[in-house]
């Protein structure tokens, strides 16, 4: 879902990077007032996570292949403010040292894979998570949805950005990269709900959101997106 | 407690060098879902242009000299990996430094 140079316009591209540089900007406000001495190496360890699990496209239809994003996964380790500097990070780093994504499109696959994917995809999945009760059952499927959701709204700006620059009718860029990513995103619903489900028997205590409840003070209010 | 995060930690590290090192040679090199949409409806070469930035040293993500392609992606995959690592312990630890009150 990486954009090149080309695909925009730059006058959107001027528009996303500045919506995702005010985003980044209030984010590292917020993991500032946030991260403690055990949030640092964990933020290391998630960062090379996303970055070596993007390498491995998995093969999906018509000889097309996607891979892991990550978004949802990090946010729900260490909060949606420190998945989006996280998300931010990977591109910027797989742009300048890997010529994946374009320069001039980095603000808006920062906003399409950390605003949407990163903030959005932590929303939906608050929300559905709350809409459960915080049941165990609830947390898992409301990662599986958000996990989804998260490829498919990236992909749908992304489409719309496509639209806007006049690269491809949005009738056309829409209804195409919706579709396919639907596919991709269950392959991210399943690497998500793994690895999570693989760090809760683990290290329940390193899943941010997942024991909200029993933290007394402040981080409670902490989950909400605004 | 701390030993157990550490170690926790350690092993999250490693898994993610041993994927980017042992698996990143066997990823599918099909188009990805942007890519095979601009080619079926006739955008991809606008992105093959031109690029803004020249100097990426692992294009493609590939060690530049090294011949063997399942190699150069291994290692480019291992340098990437560690080296986002530390950049982003870094970054953390700035972002926790600023910190204007320390006792939350």
């Amino acid at each position: 879902m990486h954009i090149p140079d080309g695909f925009l316009s730059h006058g959107l591209n001027a528009v996303t990077f500045v919506v995702s540089a005010g985003a980044c900007a209030y984010g590292v406000k917020k993991v500032n007032q946030k991260f403690g001495e055990k949030e640092v190496p964990l933020m290391g360890v998630t960062a090379a996570f996303v970055f070596a699990a993007q390498m491995l496209n998995f093969p999906v239809a018509g000889g097309t292949s996607g891979h892991f994003l990550g978004a949802v996964f990090s946010s729900v380790l260490l909060g949606p403010w420190a998945g989006l500097i996280i998300m931010t990070l990977v591109l910027v780093v797989q742009c300048l040292g890997f010529a994946d994504g374009g320069l001039t499109a980095l603000g808006s696959n920062i906003f399409n894979m950390g605003v949407v994917g990163a903030l959005g995809g932590y929303t939906l999945f608050w929300f559905l998570y709350r809409l459960s009760g915080r049941s165990h059952k609830g947390f898992f499927v409301a990662l599986a949805v958000a996990s989804w959701f998260s490829i498919v709204l990236g992909a749908t700006a992304a489409a719309l950005e496509l639209a806007i620059s006049g690269t491809s009718p949005l009738v056309i860029a829409l209804p195409a990269m919706a579709g396919i990513h639907a596919i991709i995103g269950v392959g991210e619903a399943i690497i998500t709900t793994t690895a999570v489900s693989l760090i809760l028997k683990t290290r329940p205590d390193l899943v941010s959101c997942f024991h909200k409840r029993i933290v007394p003070g402040g981080l409670a209010q902490e989950g909400g997106v605004s | 407690m701390k030993n157990q995060l550490k170690g926790f930690l350690w092993i999250g590290f490693g898994v993610s060098l041993l994927l980017a090192l042992f698996l990143s040679p066997f990823a599918s090199s099909s188009p990805d879902g942007l890519e095979k949409v601009a080619e079926h409806h006739g955008f991809a070469e606008k992105g093959e242009r031109w690029t803004l930035w020249q100097y990426a040293p692992f294009r493609d993500y590939a060690i530049p000299g090294i011949e063997n392609e399942k190699l150069a992606t291994a290692l480019a995959g291992l340098i990437g990996t560690a080296g986002i690592f530390m950049i982003a312990i870094g970054l953390g630890k700035v972002l926790r430094k600023t910190k204007s009150s320390r006792n939350i």
